[in-house]
């Protein structure tokens, strides 16, 4: 079921035409997916005070209507351990376009996956799983399902992927929490089933999946025209 | 809506008969069901007079008698008030051949006639269409009988938006000897389409298998297809053409561009355990293992072969489609052994393929199809039978369908199709066993059991 405040979310998105990342966030919270703790702030001291509050090292983030895709605009600075780099990063992503501020969130490691959506014209609700990073296009090594879909449908998405040894464990690494994974993907599938009629895709890349759980490290909600 | 009339009709009326031209659509129709089929038929066109000395009705409902079926072959701006004329005379349903309609930018006439039929509960298949093939009962094919490939009546239905896609498959269902419950065209399918027929032949005693050629659905409805198809007791197989996306729009995410219109139709159909035939070659295979078998398995083949060479080749297409061929346990291995005639236990191999070699007689392929149905290593048996061997009989065919008529595990089997192997075919197919004239052929009947995803 969508609430009040997701609606509210959604429609102040209506502009732009798509959900800007620290709001996306916030629906996926509310929709009980692990999101990491992050602060938008809008000033300098505002970002030093988040960072504080976070603990170093964060990921900081440009928040701009005007930039979809965020690593093409190098808009994104991961693992920063200073003040001395927090502001030179502020200082440099305050330039952006339509700047709106930054987001300044705690890291989070593990294999990098995509949780995806697409209204389908002839399914409708769809999901897709695989592996993600900024190289997802590239290998295409993704699966895709029905919505709503089962913890069943899960562990057959998995089986179906290339780099399924990735989430196994793989040269040594610990195998990923499949349960974080599984229970992720379904509540995922069951939020879209809510936003058919107000989305026309949904990206969740990277979802950062380890043995300690999985968590949605950057996430991007395209509505669709009529919302 | 009932489609029982548009698909078991006692009785029928051809609309747009031509009184000069026997070479009418309307008048091919008729003059086959006049003469070939159970089925009582009358002529209409409003000019009346005779046509082969049978009266010609002006109107459909000038005919004394109750009609099941009309089939109608007038122009498409005749057809709104034909079928309003049907509707009067409580027809049981239609076919309407012309065309016309949407596909040349008459929606409107299309929407009329949809919307007369709807309001009425008159069902018909089309319009722009070849509309219903039943074998020795009747059909709607304006193809002359002296030309149509007839197959012969069995348990599979086809189900397709193209006419000659459906002609086709009939000429290869002939060729391999798979029967036919039903084909039905539905070209434009204004009113009746593929979700319909579904549901209606999940119901029909005659049919065991459901085929699909589709082009594309509409708006949700394949969410409702699929549905329908996984909670449907029999074997639904759907063939998808226009797989290449039409121009590949740019997307705005990731999963935009990743779960294009064909991925999700193809994978979408594996969720929901449809049997998704990649081309018409394998249309066919599903067809013939499917009107078999229709238990799901999970993809543990067992094969048996009198040559090494061809064991091999089937591993690799089997192993290409995702399919397992194991090394058996020493306990199963033991048993196919002990069941080898002295002759063949030294040199055969029974590990996965089992090898009986060219030596082998038809009581190593029985021995061997008798072990692999006992355990539980393996859930379909390929056999791949070489009939050159000196020591196999035409009688192998029939006896290996006993063990499956006794043990009931799946099997398929590749025969190299000539004329002097006709009695081991038919000892096969005449048995419920499909048989394939290629290696490939029958390893797609063996996938064809694994309709559902694997997890």
């Amino acid at each position: 079921m969508l609430t009040d405040a997701m609606t509210t979310i959604l429609a102040a998105a209506g502009e732009t035409g798509w959900v800007l990342e620290p709001d996306a966030k916030r629906i996926l919270d509310l929709a009980g997916i692990p999101i990491p703790n992050f602060i938008l702030a809008a000033t300098v001291d505002d970002a030093l005070r988040a960072a504080g509050k976070i603990g170093y090292p964060v990921a900081t983030k440009i928040v701009s209507p005007a930039i979809l895709h965020k690593t093409e605009f190098d808009g994104v600075a991961l693992g920063l351990k200073t003040d001395e780099a927090l502001k030179a990063v502020f200082d440099r992503f305050k330039r952006f376009d339509q700047f709106k501020g930054v987001l300044v969130e705690e890291m989070v490691a593990g294999v990098e996956l995509i949780v995806g959506a697409k209204i389908d014209y002839q399914f409708g609700p769809v999901v897709l799983l695989g592996i993600g990073g900024i190289g997802v296009e590239l290998y295409g090594d993704t699966t895709v399902r029905m919505a709503p879909v089962s913890a069943q449908d899960v562990r057959s998405m998995v089986h179906q992927l290339k780099g399924r040894r990735l989430l196994e464990g793989f040269r040594g690494s610990d195998p990923v929490d499949m349960k974080s994974l599984s229970d992720l993907v379904v509540r995922f599938s069951e939020l879209i089933m809510d936003l058919e009629a107000r989305i026309t895709s949904i990206d969740l890349n990277p979802v950062m999946c380890s043995s300690e759980g999985c968590i949605v490290a950057d996430a991007r909600i395209i509505l669709s025209e009529n919302t | 809506m009932d489609l029982n009339p548009l698909f078991h009709p006692k009785s029928m009326a051809v609309i747009g008969i031509s009184l000069s031209n026997d070479r009418h659509p309307a008048n091919v129709i008729y003059d086959k069901i006049n003469l070939r089929y159970p089925v009582k038929v009358f002529p209409v066109n409003p000019k009346g007079g005779q046509l082969h000395r049978n009266q010609v009705y002006k109107d459909i409902t000038e005919i004394p008698e109750p009609i099941d079926l009309a089939v109608i072959a007038a122009r498409s701006t005749y057809v709104p008030a034909i079928v309003r004329g049907c509707i009067e005379k409580k027809v049981g349903g239609a076919t309407i051949i012309s065309g016309g309609f949407a596909e040349v930018g008459r929606q409107d006439l299309q929407a009329e006639i949809v919307s007369m039929a709807r309001a009425a509960e008159f069902p018909f298949i089309g319009p722009n269409c070849l509309g219903i093939y039943a074998p020795d009962r009747f059909d709607t094919f304006f193809l002359p009988g002296q030309r149509l490939i007839r197959p012969e009546s069995g348990n599979v239905a086809v189900i397709s938006q193209s006419g000659g896609v459906l002609v086709d498959q009939m000429v290869k269902f002939k060729a391999q000897g798979i029967g036919l419950s039903i084909g039905v065209s539905i070209g434009n399918k204004a009113l009746i389409r593929e979700i319909d027929l579904l549901e209606y032949l999940a119901q029909d005693p005659g049919t065991r298998v459901i085929a699909f050629y589709v082009e594309g659905f509409g708006q949700g409805e394949g969410r409702t297809f699929v549905k329908a198809a996984h909670q449907c007791p029999k074997p639904v197989i759907v063939l998808k053409a226009g797989k290449s996306a039409a121009g590949s729009r740019a997307a705005s995410s990731h999963t935009a561009s990743l779960a294009g219109d064909y991925t999700v139709f193809s994978q979408v159909l594996a969720q929901h355990c449809i049997a998704e035939a990649k081309s018409e070659y394998e249309l066919l295979a599903f067809c013939e293992a499917l009107s078999c078998y229709q238990d799901t398995i999970d993809g543990r083949i067992g094969i048996i072969t009198a040559s090494g060479g061809h064991g091999v080749l089937a591993v690799d297409i089997l192993s290409a489609h995702g399919l397992e061929v194991s090394p058996l346990s020493q306990s199963a291995q033991k048993d196919i052994y002990n069941r080898l005639t002295p002759s063949v236990q030294p040199i055969a191999s029974v590990g996965n393929p089992v090898d009986l070699t060219g030596s082998a007689a038809d009581e190593d392929f029985i021995g061997a199809a008798i072990a692999m149905s006992r355990t539980s290593e393996i859930e379909c048996i390929l056999l791949l039978i070489l009939p050159y061997s000196p020591s196999l009989s035409p009688e192998l065919g029939a006896r290996l369908s006993q063990i499956y008529q006794t043990e009931k595990k799946p099997m398929a089997a590749y025969v190299p199709h000539e004329d002097k192997y006709r009695m081991l075919i038919e000892g096969f197919e005449l048995n419920n066993i499909p048989v394939s004239d290629s290696v490939e052929g029958a390893a797609l009947m063996v996938e064809a059991l694994r309709r559902c995803q694997p997890c």
